[in-house]
Formats: structure tokens, C-alpha cells, sequence
């Protein structure tokens, strides 16, 4: 797998840091108690085969966070873009 | 005559295998020999179907069929027999985990791999050549202490080496390493190595021989479910309907739970492992690097079977890239440096289901009469026989079996994590 950065081009994937999945969304804070929305969002995935959203971090590189659209049964990477 | 009668197919049906066999075997020229397990055809209904016939659900099937009553019991494999994680793991066995959740279900399955060759009749080649856990540093050796410590609170053995007792047993190790020097081991001596192809075909040999139907090439395409009740599974071999339903398709948890409207706690992750060419002896035990994420022991064929993390991303590919390959062939090199002039002969992935607390669920599902077993990140194979016993007695008698009852779905929205490294909800770090 190579990603290619949109600041520093295409470059090796031990450059980069996987970091989670940017299809779920951070619910609104709802006090100390745990609600089902916070579950889902913590623990929950649907884990799909085919494209996922997901953020990645150039750790080794411009530091800039990316969100890679990915298929995860090929490995191919259909899209970078910046958050 | 004497000959005669012992070598009559008759005298055998069904085979035990035994030295006795094996002999007599050779006086024919081995063609009594017989399939270990028969080419079952799917029948319309099973009391208990179980989907995945890899080593969780044949050990399952066993075990149901060996100590519980309930009727016909079908297993469906989507390929053939062994091809899912049971034929592509690092075949080490252990029970030297830390946490009050882990330690009895792990020493139950210990148990159960000591007395597994006599239960079954198979050669697993199960092998107590024993695990050494290396520390290098003193928080490190601290933390081993504190798990050896609860594992022998659970009444099992474990032993702390210091940097010369080590020594003794490993010459060749690499103490002085400037930036990991080795202080010592945690030491399993009963953890070993199973020859993995042999535990898959050995319990579905015994279950075959309990009457289980073992329905290969049957790939699960649909969930039947009326009124919040499990009634059966479509499959590209027709229809069939069910009492109850088990699940043990690790790897593919969310696809076959998503037939049954399951959301799980579960992200499936590529892992690699790695054999080199064959060796003489070489490597007596299982020694893993405590300053990276290496794990190697030495097959009998004389290959080192070795792995470490796994690559980091999510994947339902069965491969992985070389970022990890160079990384565990680093951890290697930097405990034992003698094996960098050993060539790469193989490496592999295969696809781990990777929990968000690194432990595994075997559980009932909100769905009526449809049961779960998955979530065994990359220490299924280890479990195999408990998993197996486990889910039998869930499904049996729908309540779990006290080693395993912390293993529930339900743990993660009531906080009830067993998170055996620490490294919270984070699939890709356990």
C-alpha cells in the first residue's frame, strides 16, 4: 500500500499511522450517564467488506491528518482527502 | 487366519486409530484406510446448526454431540475444512494470561489440549515444550510477576527466571542487546505447540463419528428470523431450518451477523505469520520478545514458525504488506540474532476478529435461539477446545459455563471490559 499524501505526494505506508474509523460520528455530550448512542459510538462498527472511510495520521511526514476512502477487501485506496 | 481376521474390515468399523491399526495397516499395503470424516449432504432440518467449520465450530460440535443431548447437529463450512484461521495460525497454546475473566477459560482449555489426543483418537501433536515470555526491564519483569502470580493464584504453575537462570536454558539469546538487554522470563512450562491442521481434522473426525453432519463447500447467504426467533439459515445449497443457530465464523463475524441485524463490538484486522526453511533442532520451546511483538517456536519438520503484530489497519484481505514483515523480522533479529541467516520460506495473513477490549464473546444474541461465539482477536487457536466446550454448553443449556461467563456481548455498553493489555477501545492496538 502506498498513500498518496496530498502535500507530499505518494509515499510508503510506513510512513503513516492508522488511526480509526471516520464513519462514526461523536454523539453530543449526555452527562454522566451512558447512553446507547455512546456505545455505538465507542464500541460498535459495522466492519463491512468494501470501501470504508477512515482517518490516518503522516506521522513520518507533514503530520497532516488524512481521511483515506479504502476498499478492505483489496487494499486500494479510492480517494485521500483532508479532513 | 489369525492375520486374516485381524485385517477384515469388519473387525475395525468404525476405526480407532491405534499402533495396532497403524500395523496392520501396513500389512495391506494401506488400503483399508477409510475418510476421516463423511461427505454429508445437507438435510432440510438440524436441531443445531452451527455456521463455520473451523476449529471454534467443529470443537463445538464435538462437544455438543459428545456430552449434551440435543438432537441432530449440522456443521456449514463456506470452503473446506481447516482453510479459515485453525490451518494458517503459529500453533502455540498457553494459558498464562492475567485477568480474573481469562485465567479459568484459558486453563480449562490447557486441560482440555493435555487430554485431547486420548478424547478424540487423533494425533494433535500437542507438544508442553513450554512458553518463555521475555522481560527487559524492570516494570516489565514487575508486570510478569504480577501475572505469573495470578496464574498460580488460579493454582497453576508459573515460574520468574532472572537474567542467569536464563541463561542457562538459552545461550544463544541476545542478553547485551544495547537497547533491549534480556532480564529474564515468565515461564509457562505447561504451554506448548499443536499441530493445527490435525486439531481441526481430529474433531471433525470425532464429531463425524458422533453422527454430526460436516456439510463442506455450504456457504451461510441469509438468516431466517420470524418474530425476533431464529428459524433457520439459507445457504447456496438450499434452505435449511433450525432449532438453534450458532455462530463461529471469526474473521467474518460482522458479515454473518449482519444476516441476523447483529452490530458488533468487532473490526476485522489482516495478521501475518512467517515460517523460514527448514533447520536442525534448534529451538526447544516458545519464546516470545517482550520489547517488541515477537513470538517463535520450531516445527517438527524444522521450520521456525514465527509472527508479531498485526499489520494495523482494518482488512478483509487475506495478506499483509512488508512494513510488518520488516518489523517482526527486526523483533526477531534483535532477540536471536543467529536467525538472520535463515531464509524467508513462506508468510501468510489470515483474518483476525479484533474485539474493542482484546477478549473474546461467546454469549447469547438478542436474537431468540441464535447464540454467538467470535471476537477471538489473534488467540483463537490457543482456545480452541474450551470455545468448543463452552459454546456446547450455551447452546445446550442456554446459560453460559462458568469459565466463560464474562465473556458476554453486553459487556462493553454495561463497562465491563477485560482488557488483558490495557489499551482500551482500540481494535487495532490489542
Amino acid at each position: 500500500m502506498r498513500i498518496a499524501c496530498p502535500h507530499c505526494g505518494p509515499r510508503g505506508l510506513d510512513e503513516f499511522l492508522y488511526t480509526q474509523d471516520a464513519s462514526v460520528t461523536r454523539p453530543k455530550d449526555g452527562g454522566a450517564a451512558p447512553t446507547p448512542e455512546w456505545t455505538d459510538y465507542v464500541y460498535l462498527r459495522e466492519n463491512a467488506r468494501g470501501p470504508r472511510r477512515e482517518y490516518w495520521y503522516h506521522s513520518a511526514g507533514c503530520h497532516a491528518w488524512l481521511v483515506l476512502t479504502r476498499d478492505v477487501s483489496t487494499h486500494e485506496i479510492l480517494s485521500v482527502e483532508l479532513p | 487366519m489369525c492375520i486374516t481376521l485381524i485385517a477384515s474390515q469388519e473387525f475395525f468399523a468404525p476405526m480407532r486409530y491405534s499402533a495396532f491399526s497403524v500395523i496392520t495397516q501396513a500389512l495391506r499395503g494401506h488400503t483399508g484406510w477409510k475418510p476421516a470424516w463423511r461427505k454429508a449432504e445437507p438435510a432440510p432440518h438440524y436441531d443445531v446448526v452451527i455456521i463455520g467449520g473451523g476449529g471454534g465450530g467443529l470443537a463445538t460440535a464435538y462437544y455438543l454431540a459428545r456430552h449434551h443431548n440435543v438432537g441432530r447437529i449440522a456443521v456449514l463450512e463456506k470452503g473446506w475444512l481447516g482453510n479459515g484461521s485453525i490451518g494458517r495460525n503459529t500453533t502455540i497454546i498457553r494459558s498464562n494470561y492475567g485477568l480474573p475473566g481469562n485465567i479459568p477459560f484459558y486453563e480449562l482449555s490447557m486441560k482440555l489440549w493435555e487430554g485431547l489426543e486420548q478424547d478424540i483418537n487423533y494425533n494433535a501433536m500437542v507438544s508442553q515444550r513450554g512458553i518463555f515470555n521475555i522481560y527487559h526491564n524492570d516494570a516489565q519483569r514487575d508486570s510478569y510477576a504480577r501475572r505469573g502470580n495470578a496464574m498460580r493464584l488460579h493454582g497453576m504453575e508459573a515460574e520468574l527466571l532472572d537474567r542467569a537462570q536464563l541463561r542457562k536454558e538459552f545461550a544463544y539469546l541476545d542478553y547485551e542487546n544495547a537497547r533491549f538487554p534480556i532480564q529474564g522470563a515468565l515461564v509457562q512450562r505447561r504451554a506448548g505447540t499443536a499441530r493445527h491442521d490435525a486439531v481441526a481434522w481430529g474433531y471433525a473426525r470425532a464429531a463425524d463419528k458422533l453422527g454430526v453432519d460436516i456439510i463442506e463447500n455450504c456457504e451461510v447467504t441469509g438468516i431466517d428470523i420470524e418474530n425476533g426467533i431464529v428459524k433457520g439459515v439459507q445457504t447456496t445449497r438450499g434452505a435449511i431450518t433450525a432449532g438453534k443457530v450458532g455462530i463461529a465464523v471469526a474473521g467474518a463475524s460482522s458479515l454473518v451477523g449482519a444476516m441476523a441485524g447483529l452490530r458488533l463490538p468487532i473490526e476485522s484486522h489482516a495478521l501475518q505469520a512467517f515460517v523460514s526453511e527448514g533447520l536442525k533442532p534448534l529451538l526447544d520451546n516458545v519464546i516470545t520478545f517482550g520489547a517488541g511483538h515477537f513470538y517463535i517456536s520450531q516445527s517438527d519438520k524444522g521450520g521456525l514458525v514465527f509472527g508479531g503484530d498485526i499489520d494495523g489497519y482494518n482488512s478483509y484481505a487475506a495478506r499483509g504488506n512488508l512494513p510488518t514483515v520488516e518489523d517482526v523480522c527486526e523483533g526477531g533479529i534483535a532477540l536471536m540474532p543467529m536467525i538472520g541467516r535463515a531464509r524467508l520460506l513462506r508468510s501468510w495473513g489470515g483474518i483476525m476478529d479484533m474485539t474493542m477490549d482484546g477478549s473474546p464473546i461467546i454469549d447469547k444474541t438478542p436474537v431468540g435461539n441464535l447464540f454467538f461465539n467470535g471476537g477471538w482477536c489473534y488467540g483463537g487457536f490457543k482456545a480452541t477446545p474450551a470455545s468448543g466446550f463452552c459454546f456446547a454448553h450455551l447452546l445446550a443449556r442456554e446459560e453460559p459455563h462458568p469459565v466463560a461467563a464474562a465473556y458476554r456481548l453486553d459487556r462493553f455498553a454495561e463497562g465491563k471490559l477485560i482488557d488483558e493489555k490495557g489499551a482500551g477501545a482500540q481494535p487495532n492496538l490489542h
